[in-house]
């Protein structure tokens, strides 16, 4: 006899087996890339052939790639910081004030999100062309600004409508003004938030491709050489050992952005 | 196993929570038509027996049967009980006759057989041609009372009600209290109708289980929890109550008494004292049960002198708390306010504190 | 009654004449809608030179046509009456909704009782689960896209695995390269998308409805169509707009996988932009994928208003 659960949320067997048969189908292609990179074949194909390392080692004599991977960082690093403050004050400013359109102004913010990526990177490409302007990573970071932007912004939304205005009212009262009001009450409670939007938009400008692919000048992205690899198909394995590499990074950076950022936002 | 004469009869029910033990071996028996009320503060495992009654909840330990049939393993949806939920848990995607109408699909009717019954229940319901309003249209009353009538209209053998008046306030919530009492005369259903509020219980209920940290102290009617209740808690529970420390007092087998502070000594009839001479007791008198006044009252009444310490007029009754010696708390006693000139309500006066013996209850230590 | 000796420094200030710069942040004091837009100005600045103008002036170029590797900037309507004329651009956006249209409807399906079982029987480490089933979203698009390239491919993971289990004689050949594998892809990348409204839709909903559903008889098959299906409807339209929309426009999957015939519009505005270098052309293209875009969102909302009407 069962002593937990209700009779609607009682345990239920196919669903469960479902759950775990879902997680698998999830995560399985995935973790194909890393199997196949330990394996000492430059066919991508069953029967695994034997255990090597070779294509990580063989890694670290490319230039083109730390060149890639450096650049990936440094857009990544400066859009993350800037998508943060922006995402900051605009969180701060529609969950404060009341202002005419604001849910129009929302929706716009956040058309990036579901919008196809193509049309802004065509769009800007469009533009910066007309204007005379080179591409380059400059270029590339503009891009990824519009692409991170909406997703700072969703990450912090919950964090400032979950903050009780009447503590920072208390704040004043307290005589402290609006900067010191900001630093010592509001970004204090919510700096996870900010944790979870800095880790979490540098992972998505840090693996995005479409924005890069029509911006880029001649300082390729990470995911750009990738792509320039992958015609390849003699370079499979090592394009392997990098994805393997960039997933594991990237998975271990989101789940920590993710983890932060519902910190004490769950109702329990 | 189960007592025949009972329609409900619940058999050394238990139930755990991992290791919280919310329900300790429950046993009791609900007769056909009668509105049972479970009456206790929150948390004290009234609601979680509701819900095993309604199948939500599996028993830990024990059976309960309903008209005869053992229901551990009927799922609820098979059950022949009907529930009124406390939050109503109207569908807000259905209109009110759909909401009504809900349970009907399994019978055979036609749409104009399932409408003309929906009418009927509006009717009785006092919500005639309410059917095609949506379910945000209504108030919490509203709400409340199709509940009430999509439950009833499948003709269940139990109708099982969870706090239904507790979201409504005070005016309507008295007015529903009579309706609800009304209707369940018309429909002759059982009800078992859960509740915290003791005033509401003893309005409507024939008989009450008063519960406590998952055990029942007490099943009585109405008048027998407020005149004889078995326990300090059930006796503080329902109402007020002043309780004197006391001693038995048995002069050998004909005649006792209670011996209590600052009352002195109270005959009672030996047949309602259980303890042996010495033992000590509680006894508890209500605060209605106590008269103020300035002179000492004639005859054979016991009374004792009191200082009045504070009083407050209430209106229909004024409550009262007085000093007496012997006793280090003040006496409550409430009376009613019968003349426009009302008696003793100097703060500091002299009175006479008088009471009825057979008022008297006589418990057992805590 | 309040000694005002004790507060110097208020009143002073209450008393002493504004000076100029104090008027404007005391209009910004007033003005609750002025400070909200103030601070949004900077956001709305980089969504300005970021959107907007890039918009209008794809909608320029989209009227202009190619002249050699120059422009004709007269304006006209011939690239859309092109669009409009030539069945290839109809089909290709017929073939595009179709293998998104297809993609959603899977992914939405597959993720539902996903999105039921955290819902309604995960009751410990829920916050666990949701961030393991949204996790792989965050992660490089372009990778997972290349992992089903080597799970699909002529020798890949299924066809050397099954050779080597014997239990195909020679590689299958429809794996790669067909809308089949565009649509497994697409669906496989977009589900940890399409839990999250499913998710947040189910958990909403009032457990004790589906507890009055039981009580007045309704076994747990007839209760999720009557009662549980019914009330998630938002979270399965929201899922559906989430997934559909941009996988219209999406360019790696077919690139990568689609073969010639799983081509998407995304892959042609690509060609009209590099290879083709009809740039007005893939600025038309373009447009019309905003259109439909456009139209399809509003038909969602409406949905989304119609459903939630229902539900209120």
């Amino acid at each position: 006899m069962s002593d937990r659960g209700t009779y609607i949320e009682r345990p239920n067997r196919p669903l469960q087996v479902y759950a775990a048969i879902f997680l698998i189908v999830l995560y399985v292609p995935i973790l194909f890339i890393p199997l196949f990179s330990f394996n000492d074949s430059i066919y991508v194909s069953f029967p695994l052939t034997g255990f090597t390392t070779k294509w990580y080692s063989e890694l670290w004599s490319r230039e083109p790639l730390w060149n890639a991977l450096w650049n990936s960082v440094k857009v990544g690093a400066v859009v993350s910081v800037i998508c943060t403050i922006l995402g900051v004050i605009a969180a701060r400013a529609i969950t404060r004030y009341r202002m005419p359109g604001k849910s129009a102004l929302v929706t716009f913010l956040m058309m990036p999100l579901v919008i196809p990526g193509i049309i802004f990177g065509v769009a800007l490409l469009v533009l910066l062309s007309r204007a005379g302007v080179p591409l380059s990573l400059y270029t590339v970071g503009l891009g990824h600004l519009i692409v991170c932007l909406p997703f700072a912004v969703a990450t912090l939304l919950p964090r400032f409508e979950g903050f009780d205005p009447s503590m920072e009212e208390a704040s004043a009262d307290l005589g402290e003004n609006g900067w010191f009001t900001f630093w010592r009450v509001t970004f204090p409670m919510v700096f996870p938030g900010v944790v979870a939007s800095l880790l979490l938009t540098f992972t998505i400008s840090f693996d995005e491709f479409i924005m890069a692919f029509f911006l880029t000048g001649t300082d390729p992205t990470l995911p750009m050489y990738i792509w320039g690899q992958l015609r390849f198909p003699q370079q499979f394995p090592s394009v392997l050992a990098m994805s393997s590499l960039i997933l594991f990074a990237s998975f271990v950076l989101v789940f920590i952005a993710q983890w932060i950022g519902r910190m004490g936002l769950e109702k329990k | 196993m189960s007592n025949s004469d009972a329609f409900i009869s619940i058999r050394n029910v238990q139930k755990f929570f991992g290791t919280f033990r919310a329900i300790e071996s429950v046993s009791m028996d609900i007769g056909q038509g009668e509105f049972f009320s479970l009456l206790g503060a929150s948390g004290c495992g009234k609601t979680t027996l509701l819900r095993m009654l309604a199948g939500f909840e599996d028993t830990s330990a024990g059976e309960i049967y309903i008209d005869g049939q053992p229901m551990s393993d009927v799922p609820p949806h098979q059950r022949p009980v009907n529930m009124v939920f406390q939050s109503y848990a109207i569908f807000p995607h259905l209109n009110v006759r759909d909401n009504i109408a809900y349970g009907l699909r399994k019978r055979k009717l036609t749409r104009a057989q399932r409408y003309e019954l929906v009418d009927e229940m509006l009717d009785l319901i006092k919500l005639p041609g309410y059917g095609t309003r949506k379910a945000n249209e209504l108030s919490g009353g509203q709400r409340q009372r199709i509940a009430l009538a999509r439950a009833l209209i499948l003709r269940p053998k139990v109708l099982l009600l969870d706090e239904p008046l507790g979201a409504l306030d005070k005016q309507l919530r008295e007015q529903m209290q009579l309706e609800l009492r009304a209707l369940q005369r018309k429909v002759g259903i059982t009800f078992v109708f859960v509740t915290h509020d003791q005033e509401e219980a003893l309005t409507l209920s024939d008989r009450i289980a008063v519960m406590a940290g998952g055990k029942v102290l007490q099943v009585d009617t109405p008048q027998g929890l407020y005149e004889a209740p078995v326990s300090r808690t059930v006796a503080s529970f329902i109402g007020n109550m002043n309780f004197f420390e006391g001693r038995v007092r048995r002069n050998g087998a004909a005649t006792g008494a209670v011996e209590a502070e600052g009352l002195g000594t109270i005959p009672i009839p030996v047949d309602r004292l259980t303890r042996p001479d010495g033992a000590p007791v509680q006894v508890a008198l209500r605060p209605e049960k106590f008269a103020l006044t300035a002179t000492r009252p004639d005859g054979d009444v016991p009374a004792v002198p009191a200082r009045l310490n504070t009083a407050a007029y209430l209106g229909e009754r004024s409550h009262y708390y007085v000093a007496i010696d012997g006793r280090t708390a003040p006496v409550a006693v409430s009376s009613p306010n019968v003349s426009r000139v009302n008696g003793p309500a100097q703060a500091g006066s002299d009175l006479w504190l008088s009471w009825s013996p057979d008022a008297v209850v006589i418990l057992d230590p805590d | 009654m309040t000694d005002t000796s004790l507060l110097p420094d208020q009143t002073a200030d209450a008393i002493a004449p504004r000076r100029r710069g104090a008027r404007l942040t005391a209009m910004l004091h007033r003005r609750e809608s002025l400070r909200g837009y103030l601070f949004m100005s900077p956001t709305l600045a980089i969504m300005a030179v970021g959107i907007v103008a890039p918009f209008i002036l794809l909608l320029t170029m989209s009227t202009w046509t190619r002249q050699g590797f120059d422009f004709d900037t007269t304006p006209t309507f011939a690239n859309y009456l092109r669009v409009w004329s030539e069945p290839i651009f109809g089909a290709l956006m017929q073939r595009s909704f179709w293998i998104s249209g297809v993609a959603t409807v899977a992914t939405v399906l597959v993720c539902y009782p996903m999105a039921y079982f955290v819902a309604f029987h995960v009751h410990k480490h829920k916050m666990l689960w949701l961030i393991l089933m949204t996790l792989p979203f965050w992660t490089s698009y372009l990778l997972r896209v290349f992992a089903w390239k080597v799970i699909l491919g002529y020798e890949g993971v299924i066809n050397s695995g099954f050779l080597a289990l014997g239990w195909i004689e020679e590689p299958l050949k429809v794996l790669l390269y067909s809308q089949t594998a565009v649509i497994i892809t697409l669906a496989h990348a977009w589900a940890a998308f399409a839990i999250l409204p499913l998710y947040v839709s189910l958990e909403k909903i009032d457990r004790s409805l589906l507890e009055a559903a039981t009580d007045l008889g309704d076994g747990p098959v007839r209760r999720f169509f009557r009662i549980t299906l019914p009330l998630s409807m938002p979270g399965v339209i929201a899922a559906s707009f989430l997934i559909f929309i941009p996988t219209t426009g999406d360019y790696i999957t077919p690139a990568l996988l689609g073969g010639p015939n799983g081509q998407m519009i995304g892959n042609f505005i690509q060609l009209q932009f590099g290879p083709v270098n009809n740039w007005p052309m893939g600025a038309t293209l373009s447009i019309v994928l905003m259109l439909w875009i456009a139209a399809i969102g509003l038909a969602f909302l409406y949905l989304t208003r119609v459903a939630r009407k229902r539900l209120a």
